[in-house]
């Protein structure tokens, strides 16, 4: 085998032929380093043994710091630093600060969440993605196998278990 | 595994496969600019450009421009605020509300429906903006800003501040859904391309690869921006309602607007996605993917968002003579029987009347009657503020201080100039951008196509 290849690559047409061969081909010993798809596939993540996403968290606590920046702007302005009597309410009008509390509440949440999402999937314009077949954004769903984590395993076999797990073509891809 | 319903009609027709998918969507963004689309770029850019001379001269002049007066001090400028507020909140309402309900033909739909809300928006902006008088100086009104009067703030008693939050959270809370959403997309022209294209797609698409890792988090935020974005939405229409409701203006002090605003608003706003969707799915051949049974489901749309609006008409009136304030029951016979009874009864007929027309199967299937008639609801719909905004100022408490609004050529101008300024917009997008989102109908060809079903 030549040696400068790292990648086995399974290529997959069908999201269900996908989803039972990750489940085969995990199960006969081969780590999978990733799958790339064109769309999301339900499931995917749970046979891939992936833990759910913590951004739900991350989108909670950027609310809670939205909730509590805006009221404690508000109140400081409106109570402390300058009050006045607007329309004769209190100078701590507090369901008059409501609205723009949920504003800076939900403002903050998707920020703050976008933000982590963009971080942790290292998603930016200068990023250089490795692309192991421009088809994973058309039409196929690759399954890439990194031979340095399974050195135990013969290559030849890692091939035969694609192929019979429905991969439609078995190919390599190496980066430098 | 999943099989085709033989009950339900599948969501994309004509046997697509994947990379048909791909391949149709792309087609417009890779080819050479047709010469109708050019056409109707320079129409929009011309009308921008003609707009452009009234919106400067009102900002050279001050709003002194506008046929503005003592009694009526709001006429065409919020009266269009509102109503391109209103044509907003479909794209929101479709790609958040249904995404939450499971509504899986918002797909085909949802990316040019979301563009159509960020352009409303960025329109509705200039109003308020201009209408400032001093926008440069704008910031210091607007926003909580230290200032040299150390520091008097801006006051967060008053709606009109609490909107300034609401439309940019509104605003930048859709622009980033609306992104997240195309870098996919992206992604798969960059794969497509070579050259100077790659690059900017490249760029654009933000290094996307479509790890099974990031799908799976991309649907969290999806999910979770759908949640933050639905109260959001309703929000933002209820906060608009309230620069009206809290006042002490006859015919604006009603606690029944903040949800006759958001129904009025989802209603010309479905009314809007499909005058823009019947163009664009002829001149780009996505009948396949925009349906008729997507027209139809949007038409549905319409005519329970039209009633609501219609109760909504028949409750303001009941409550003005119930509640028994002489100056509140004037405001609405003033408002059917008075000067401005024409405006009055265009907003009946073409908000309440002409969308039952719905209820006919044949009319709301019909391409050409249901493009008539998302026309008739939005000129509808723009007769309905500028019925509550100008009747309810006109005859104020001094009968000697009634008067009467004409536009004058600048009013007409600055709202030629955001019409200019949104299609320019949608224009643009539609070349440019995918205008389908190509990896959400991937999504769900495989329960609606024979071909990749089998």
């Amino acid at each position: 085998m030549e040696r400068d290849t790292h990648f086995v690559l399974g290529v997959y047409d069908d999201e269900d032929v996908l989803l039972h061969a990750v489940e085969e081909v995990r199960a006969s010993g081969v780590k999978i380093d990733e799958v790339y798809s064109p769309y999301p596939v339900h499931g995917l993540e749970h046979v891939l043994g992936y833990k759910r996403s913590r951004l739900p968290i991350a989108a909670f606590l950027f609310g809670m710091l939205g909730t509590s920046l805006a009221l404690t702007m508000q109140f400081y302005m409106m109570r402390f630093d300058w009050p006045m009597i607007i329309g004769g309410k209190d100078y701590a009008a507090f369901p008059d600060f409501i609205p723009v509390t949920f504003e800076m509440t939900v403002l903050l949440a998707a920020f703050g969440m976008v933000g982590v999402f963009m971080i942790s999937s290292n998603l930016k314009p200068w990023a250089q993605p490795r692309i192991f077949d421009v088809r994973s954004t058309d039409d196929k769903h690759i399954m890439a196998i990194d031979i340095a984590n399974n050195s135990a395993m013969d290559l030849a076999k890692i091939e035969a278990i694609l192929k019979s797990s429905g991969a439609t073509e078995v190919n390599k891809k190496s980066f430098d | 595994m999943q099989v085709t319903s033989s009950v339900r009609e599948p969501l994309v027709t004509g046997g697509k496969t994947y990379h048909d998918v791909t391949h149709d969507v792309s087609r417009q963004v890779e080819g050479k600019p047709s010469l109708s689309w050019f056409l109707a770029f320079l129409t929009a850019a011309g009308v921008l450009a003609l707009g452009s001379i009234a919106l400067i001269a009102t900002l050279w002049e001050g709003i002194g421009m506008w046929g503005l007066n003592k009694t009526v001090g709001w006429a065409w400028d919020i009266t269009n605020f509102v109503w391109w507020v209103g044509i907003g909140h479909a794209g929101t309402l479709i790609s958040a509300v249904l995404l939450l309900f499971r509504q899986k033909w918002r797909t085909s739909i949802n990316r040019a429906a979301e563009a159509m809300t960020i352009f409303a928006v960025i329109c509705a902006a200039q109003f308020p903006i201009i209408h400032m008088g001093r926008p440069w100086l704008g910031a210091y009104w607007a926003l909580p800003l230290p200032n040299t009067f150390g520091s008097l703030w801006v006051n967060f008693n008053s709606p009109l501040l609490w909107d300034v939050f609401a439309i940019s959270t509104y605003f930048s809370v859709s622009l980033v859904f609306w992104y997240i959403g195309l870098i996919p997309d992206f992604a798969t022209i960059r794969d497509r391309a070579t050259g100077l294209r790659k690059t900017i797609y490249g760029a654009l698409s933000f290094g996307w690869d479509g790890a099974a890792k990031t799908w799976m988090r991309y649907e969290s935020v999806s999910l979770i921006l759908a949640g933050l974005a639905t109260p959001l939405v309703l929000s933002v229409h209820t906060i608009v309602s309230f620069d009206f409701a809290t006042s002490v203006i006859p015919g604006w002090h009603t606690t029944i607007f903040p949800p006759y605003f958001v129904a009025g608003a989802i209603f010309s706003g479905f009314a809007m996605v499909l005058t823009l969707m019947i163009v664009t799915r002829k001149v780009f051949k996505l009948e396949d993917y925009i349906t008729i049974g997507h027209i139809e489901l949007m038409n549905i749309v319409i005519i329970i968002t039209g009633s609501i609006v219609g109760i909504a008409y028949i409750t303001e009136f009941f409550i003005a003579w119930y509640s028994g304030v002489e100056a509140e029951q004037y405001a609405f016979i003033n408002r059917a029987t008075g000067p401005y009874w024409w405006a009055y009864w265009s907003m009946m007929t073409c908000n309440v009347i002409s969308p039952q027309l719905f209820w006919v199967k044949k009319i709301r299937t019909s391409i050409v009657a249901t493009f008539a008639l998302s026309i008739v609801v939005n000129i509808g719909m723009w007769f309905e503020r500028f019925v509550i905004i100008v009747t309810s100022l006109h005859r104020d408490y001094l009968p000697s201080s009634w008067a009467m609004f004409y536009p004058t050529w600048a009013d007409v101008g600055v709202y030629l100039f955001t019409f200019g300024l949104f299609f320019t917009l949608f224009f643009l997008f539609a070349k440019f951008f995918p205008v389908i989102n190509m990896a959400e109908v991937k999504a769900v060809l495989k329960s609606s196509s024979e071909k990749v079903s089998k």
